[in-house]
């Protein structure tokens, strides 16, 4: 090039010209279509299955509403609510007074399906389902009981060959609901864990090894012989691991399914408090499952957009009359009726 | 031929020098400002980085101070946090990976530049600079569904009956873990050692090998004591360019490593790098000081591999004799 000056400043016009030609063009050619209304919510991973089947059909019926949904997480979910950048968040755990005292608006809990968290187990030689006590439970995740064939599993295993194999105990590795179930769970059992370790979506776990999720939870169970974790009902079932009973503040052995669940958030029906932020384990009633947890979608008081407001009205009510129907199909238990009333009114306090 | 006579002076040389405009013609004063703005605009990123990270670290800077540095605490429920069993981890399963990685990678470098036959040096040349190129998860898949079982199975009980006296060999095989991630780390960093080195040991002269063949020497002589040490340089470059990418590797490491904050002797114990702390518990963190907490992780990792790096540009400085051709 001789004369690069010249050159760039060529190229440059040309650059602009195209550049005006495409604008012109599209917007004369093609007029806009009617942009859809579109909500965003992020937060937890436990619940997507479920939400992404509600919001795809919800949008199905009403095909200018979309609504989008990240999975990035329950803390996430609570982050990016209270800072704004979602309309609404998920969560497993309810959020913190903490947590609350950050928002600029009350924030509503609007419980959505529950959820049960299992002991998956993968003990050579023994494909049968096991009774756990809680004062097992914690004393393996204390490392307190580090043999299969212990006198206290034992003790509520009569009849089945347990073998002298050490317990591995895994754990999730990052910071997750399922996490806080389960230590709700064992401190609501145990003092001795509730001063120890406590419960939050991430602990100090005094022994084990960390997978990552759901799945790496699952995936390090079925691969180590001897294998003890904790995973949501969900991913015991289709990854088809044996998951055990475990006994109630009623003193019965129960095994997780839907109606045990169910029956475990009945048992609270009439203590739940206004705005619904309650640990449902170790529920009180014979058929309770005590390992379950609500799952909540976080809404605003105080929305500006008035049409996001009503669509968010809208799909709520919707959610709890008809989507509720889609909950057992995917493994979720349904809310118990008298929940869902108390949630319908909850919906007139969204302004 | 007779002289031009030159002017000489200074006004005269004020009106040969060109002027700005004579200079953005010829492209000399534009190249000279863009590429200064190219090279500028690196160093801004990442003095923008480093500000970012040090500024949102404050809050676990006043709270913990320097022995962040040496505690090994992991309590998100107490606010209690200490960086030493990540620091180790990376450290760890980086020198673990370079030091399977080094001899494989140096000795295939060296089959493929001067004892293969060309076509087949070419050939695989090709296929393992492809490697370099697969993303790192696709590795960590390979550790989950193949490394960790064999491990598991047979590599670690194997290295317990015959080395298991070492302190460095003992404890339970799980099969994720230290090991495994060194393994994978190390697979991952062969594919740039061999292309780098195998480049820089086909650049030495071929006149250095024939001096060496001239005075008696046999080809692994003359290979190993001749043509190796003048790579050197090179070579060595290849090996810190793959420590840099073990200490920052994410995903392959996270997925085998076990998740677990604790310092072990064994290295079937399992454990925790920094990157893999941040990939794991970063999205779902809450509460300031925990998010904080891995943002100063963060810094400290970015520190690590500047003194990582730093010493090894200085040893490579300390070893390179003046005046040699390198």
């Amino acid at each position: 090039m001789r004369k690069p000056l010249t050159f760039t400043i060529m190229m440059a016009g040309i650059a602009l010209v195209l550049g005006c030609f495409a604008t012109f063009h599209s917007s004369s050619a093609v007029p806009a279509p009617a942009a859809p209304s579109t909500l965003t919510g992020a937060g937890a991973s436990f619940p997507y299955p479920i939400y992404s089947k509600w919001f795809s059909d919800y949008n199905k019926l009403h095909s200018d509403i979309e609504i989008n949904y990240q999975s990035i997480g329950s803390g996430g979910g609570i982050k990016q609510l209270l800072s704004g950048t979602v309309d609404f968040g998920a969560s497993d755990a309810p959020m913190t007074d903490e947590q609350l005292g950050q928002a600029k608006t009350k924030i509503l809990h609007f419980p959505t399906v529950l959820g049960a968290v299992v002991p998956s187990y993968n003990i050579t030689g023994v494909p049968q389902e096991l009774n756990f006590t809680p004062e097992v439970l914690v004393g393996i995740y204390l490392g307190r009981i580090t043999k299969w064939n212990d006198p206290e599993i034992a003790k509520s295993n009569k009849g089945v060959n347990l073998p002298a194999e050490d317990i591995v105990v895994i754990h999730r590795s990052e910071a997750s609901g399922t996490s806080y179930v389960w230590t709700d769970y064992l401190s609501k059992v145990s003092r001795e864990w509730e001063s120890k370790v406590g419960r939050s979506t991430s602990v100090k776990w005094p022994v084990g090894l960390g997978g990552k999720g759901n799945e790496g939870v699952t995936g390090l169970v079925k691969q180590q012989p001897g294998a003890i974790g904790y995973v949501e009902l969900l991913y015991a079932i289709q990854n088809q691991i044996p998951y055990g009973k475990v006994r109630n503040s009623a003193g019965e052995f129960v095994k997780a399914d839907l109606a045990s669940v169910t029956a475990a958030a009945s048992a609270f029906s009439k203590s739940m408090p206004e705005d619904f932020r309650i640990s449902i384990t170790n529920a009180p009633g014979k058929a309770a499952y005590p390992i379950c947890s609500f799952t909540y979608l976080l809404v605003p008081t105080k929305i500006a957009d008035a049409g996001k407001k009503q669509i968010i009205k809208n799909f709520l009510t919707w959610m709890l009359n008809d989507g509720q129907k889609d909950a057992e199909p995917l493994s979720y238990a349904r809310l118990p009726k008298e929940v869902v009333a108390k949630e319908l009114n909850q919906i007139s306090q969204i302004q | 031929m007779a002289d031009i006579p030159v002017p000489a002076g200074r006004a005269a040389a004020k009106r040969r020098r060109p002027t700005v405009i004579q200079g953005l013609r010829n492209g000399d004063t534009f190249a000279h400002v863009f590429t200064l703005l190219c090279a500028a605009s690196i160093l801004l990123v990442t003095a923008a980085l480093v500000y970012q990270l040090y500024a949102n670290s404050t809050l676990p800077l006043h709270k913990f101070g320097w022995r962040f540095l040496f505690e090994s605490t992991w309590d998100p429920v107490n606010g209690d946090f200490g960086a030493l069993p990540f620091i180790y981890g990376t450290l760890v399963t980086s020198a673990l990976a370079l030091l399977i990685a080094v001899p494989m990678g140096v000795g295939a470098a060296i089959f493929l530049s001067e004892l293969a036959p060309p076509r087949i040096s070419n050939g695989m040349t090709f296929i393992i600079e492809l490697l370099a190129a697969v993303p790192s998860v696709i590795y960590g898949l390979l550790g989950i569904f193949i490394l960790v079982p064999f491990l598991r199975q047979y590599g670690e009980p194997f290295l317990k009956r015959t080395l298991g006296f070492l302190p460095l060999f003992q404890g339970p095989a799980y099969g994720v873990g230290m090991l495994a991630a060194g393994l994978v780390l190390a697979i991952m960093v062969v594919p740039f050692i061999i292309s780098v080195s195998r480049d820089v040991l086909m650049a030495v002269p071929v006149e250095q090998r024939e001096a060496a063949l001239a005075l008696g020497a046999t080809k692994w002589e003359s290979t190993w004591q001749v043509v190796v040490p003048f790579a050197r340089i090179g070579i060595m470059a290849s090996i810190f360019l793959s420590l840099a990418r073990a200490l920052g590797e994410t995903m392959a490491v996270t997925m085998v490593i076990g998740g677990t904050p604790a310092i072990s002797a064994s290295v079937f114990a399992p454990g925790y790098s920094i990157a893999a702390v941040i990939a794991d518990q970063f999205a779902e963190a809450t509460g300031n000081l925990y998010i904080h907490t891995l943002i100063e992780l963060g810094l400290v990792l970015f520190a690590l591999t500047i003194v990582i790096n730093g010493l090894a540009r200085l040893f490579i400085i300390s070893t390179t004799e003046k005046g040699s051709a390198h």
